[in-house]
């Protein structure tokens, strides 16, 4: 076992889970929500001569999802140090 | 120089240089051949990832069916790369730490059991044959249209080229070969985008030109195309047609099907370390993107520029209300409307016997236009220059290569690795699993050349089936051995043979029983086939909790097994048993 007790392996866990889940709530909104769901609504708005939900949906959800990514690298590796399990 | 000579010379190069790469990093072992001995650093085989999923799909059809179908087309533009954060969050660090070579490898050794390694085998082999047959088929419509070979010898030079690298070099070869197909693939498809870009909109960056007024002062572009869409009878170019819930399925069963893809997931065991196969799949996307988001900005120039092309330009009169084109003469057409006639994939019909061509959603048409020719045409009909032209040809090729020879890997190891050594003859010894290797490798290669050449009606139909089944049968399996310790055998077995039927019966009924049947009206809430697989992925997740409440618990090393791939701790490089 690489963490010093029960305590410290299930704190890693449980703060992995919540990065995860927060990042993939973001990754939600922009693609299912403002590219799907809400496009309609959104639509009524423009934005840099697009209308909004069509450039979530062709454009800010993937400039998102590469943001999301890096995010979670960082986060992780920093949780890594935190509980002393880097490689 | 023309054009054809050009073509020969880019074409010509690129073949040479992936060769030259193949013999400079052949394999010595199953190691190598496999994962590439886990060494390889995380941008390059971000990159590699990104030209082994950008596929010949990618490359020649994804603008054309973004340019046809206008709002409707973003499913694919979200599906395909929303996949990745599902990879890099859920998956790549954990298999990454596990550390074996395949995915039926973490199947079979999560779910302690040879049944549950052979389905997800099943899978894997199945997913990757019906990827491969449209790849060759992309390789003989660059070959035959750009350097007027006949289909047939395109696709068996092809063959040739995959056959040398994949064969001989294994994964190692591929994937400093992918690093080079990436890097002619995305310049070939940039330099046509920003020159088309700057003619139109002045914008040198094509996912800003694309939001930006005409340089002739005719407005947003997307104002235009809206327009120029209404009068002839598409509807709006960016208002969708599809139901929301078809739609958010449809995206689902792509997002959660790239996830579950096996040729993407082996990828991120050649890293070294888990933290780097984290950052490695967020190079991966990087380097998708790129193109992902240079996509709906192509298809949307090259819409405009094919309608006004053959329509007439739209012209601006006094009141300020837009007059648009009513024909143009077919006496007068450019070349590439006669060249593309040649190949079938654009029909004149002069309908009223104006002796003028009419493009339109309605009854006024009198073209057929081949979705599928708008990214290899555009440079022709923007009027680029002739080394624009052969350097896309060049680029349709590397994104098929690429693909082709990474799906070959996984069909190889599937047979070799997991067939032979896991399951048949364990026995057997590294040096005659390297030769079962290259001899499913070559053989995977004759078959796709087969369907490259005759191919199959039903090569669109079954991309879907690809994507449903990994959504429906390899990424729940995955995901609840990762996250839910107490799944067991029964339960996981259950889960992917039952989602993998539901959503394969719902697939094969309304694309080869009884196609007639394939509306809306007759679709289960109204999804389609192309997003059933969402719908499987949840039917696989309430099965295998449902069994395995009632079956026996997971024995206790195989729990630890699995908390011992939740931290990076000890990974060491991707190991053999």
């Amino acid at each position: 076992m690489a963490f010093e007790n029960k305590e410290q392996a299930d704190g890693y866990w449980k703060e992995n889970l919540s990065i995860m889940l927060k990042l993939l709530a973001v990754w939600f909104v922009v693609s299912y929500g403002c590219g799907i769901l809400f496009i309609e609504q959104l639509n009524a708005i423009t934005f840099m001569g697009f209308k909004l939900g069509f450039w979530f949906a062709q454009q800010g959800s993937m400039y998102v999802f590469v943001a999301l990514i890096f995010i979670y690298v960082k986060k992780m590796n920093d949780l890594d140090k935190k509980y002393n399990v880097e490689e | 120089m023309d054009v054809q000579t050009l073509t020969y010379i880019i074409v010509g190069a690129t073949f040479a240089l992936y060769i030259g790469i193949a013999i400079w990093a052949r394999a010595g072992s199953t190691k190598e051949f496999y994962v590439a001995g886990g060494g390889v650093p995380p941008v390059l085989n971000g990159m590699a990832t990104a030209a082994d999923w950008m596929s010949a799909a990618s490359f020649i059809s994804l603008a054309g069916i973004v340019s046809f179908t206008g709002s409707d087309g973003s499913v694919y533009l979200m599906g395909w790369t929303g996949g990745y954060v599902l990879l890099a969050l859920c998956m790549v660090p954990y298999l990454r730490k596990f550390g074996k070579f395949t995915v039926p490898d973490f199947i079979g050794d999560r779910y302690y059991s040879n049944a549950a390694r052979i389905v997800a085998v099943i899978c894997a082999i199945f997913i990757c044959f019906t990827y491969i047959a449209g790849q060759m088929r992309g390789v003989g419509v660059v070959f035959s249209r750009f350097l007027e070979v006949e289909i047939e010898t395109g696709v068996v030079i092809g063959m040739a080229v995959v056959f040398f690298y994949a064969v001989l070099g294994g994964m190692k070869g591929i994937t400093y070969t992918q690093v080079a197909q990436y890097c002619v693939l995305i310049f070939a498809f940039m330099v046509p985008a920003i020159f088309i870009s700057v003619m139109m909109t002045g914008n040198l960056i094509p996912q800003l030109g694309f939001g930006s007024e005409m340089v002739d002062g005719s407005g947003y572009l997307l104002d235009k195309l809206d327009g120029l869409s209404e009068e002839l009878g598409f509807g709006a170019y960016t208002d969708g047609r599809k139901s929301t819930l078809d739609v958010f399925c449809i995206t689902g069963a792509l997002m959660i099907g790239t996830a579950g893809l096996p040729h993407v997931i082996v990828r991120f065991f050649t890293v070294p370390k888990v933290s780097d196969s984290r950052i490695s799949a967020g190079w991966a996307l990087v380097f998708i993107a790129i193109m992902y988001t240079t996509i709906p900005a192509l298809a949307s120039f090259a819409r405009v520029n094919m309608i006004e092309t053959i329509n007439g330009p739209t012209v601006q009169t006094e009141t300020g209300a837009p007059s648009y084109g009513t024909g143009t003469s077919y006496a007068d057409a450019p070349s590439w409307i006669k060249n593309w006639e040649r190949t079938g994939l654009i029909e004149f019909n002069d309908k009223n016997g104006d002796g003028k061509m009419f493009y339109s959603g309605d009854a006024r048409n009198e073209m057929k236009i081949d979705r599928d020719i708008m990214v290899l045409a555009n440079p022709e009909i923007a009027g680029l220059p002739g080394w624009v032209i052969a350097l896309v040809a060049a680029g349709g090729l590397a994104a098929a290569l690429s693909t082709s020879a990474g799906l070959l890997l996984v069909i190889s190891t599937s047979v070799s690795h997991d067939l032979m050594k896991k399951t048949l003859r364990p026995d057997i010894s590294d040096k005659t699993e390297l030769m079962y290797a290259r001899v499913a490798a070559a053989f995977g290669i004759v078959f796709a050349g087969y369907f490259g050449i005759n191919p199959p009606g039903f090569v669109a139909a079954v991309v879907a089936f690809a994507f449903g089944l990994a959504a429906s049968s390899l990424f729940p399996a995955i995901i609840m051995g990762i996250f839910n310790k107490k799944m067991n055998k029964e339960g996981a077995i259950a889960g992917m043979v039952v989602g993998l039927l539901f959503t394969a019966s719902y697939i094969i009924y309304f694309k080869f029983v009884n196609p007639a049947a394939n509306k809306p009206e007759n679709w289960m809430f109204g999804i389609s086939p192309e997003g059933i697989g969402t719908i499987g992925m949840i039917v696989n997740f309430v099965t295998a909790f449902v069994v395995a409440k009632f079956t026996a618990e997971t024995p206790i090393e195989v729990q630890e097994m699995v908390e011992s791939i939740r931290f990076p701790k000890g990974a060491g490089e991707a190991h053999d048993h």
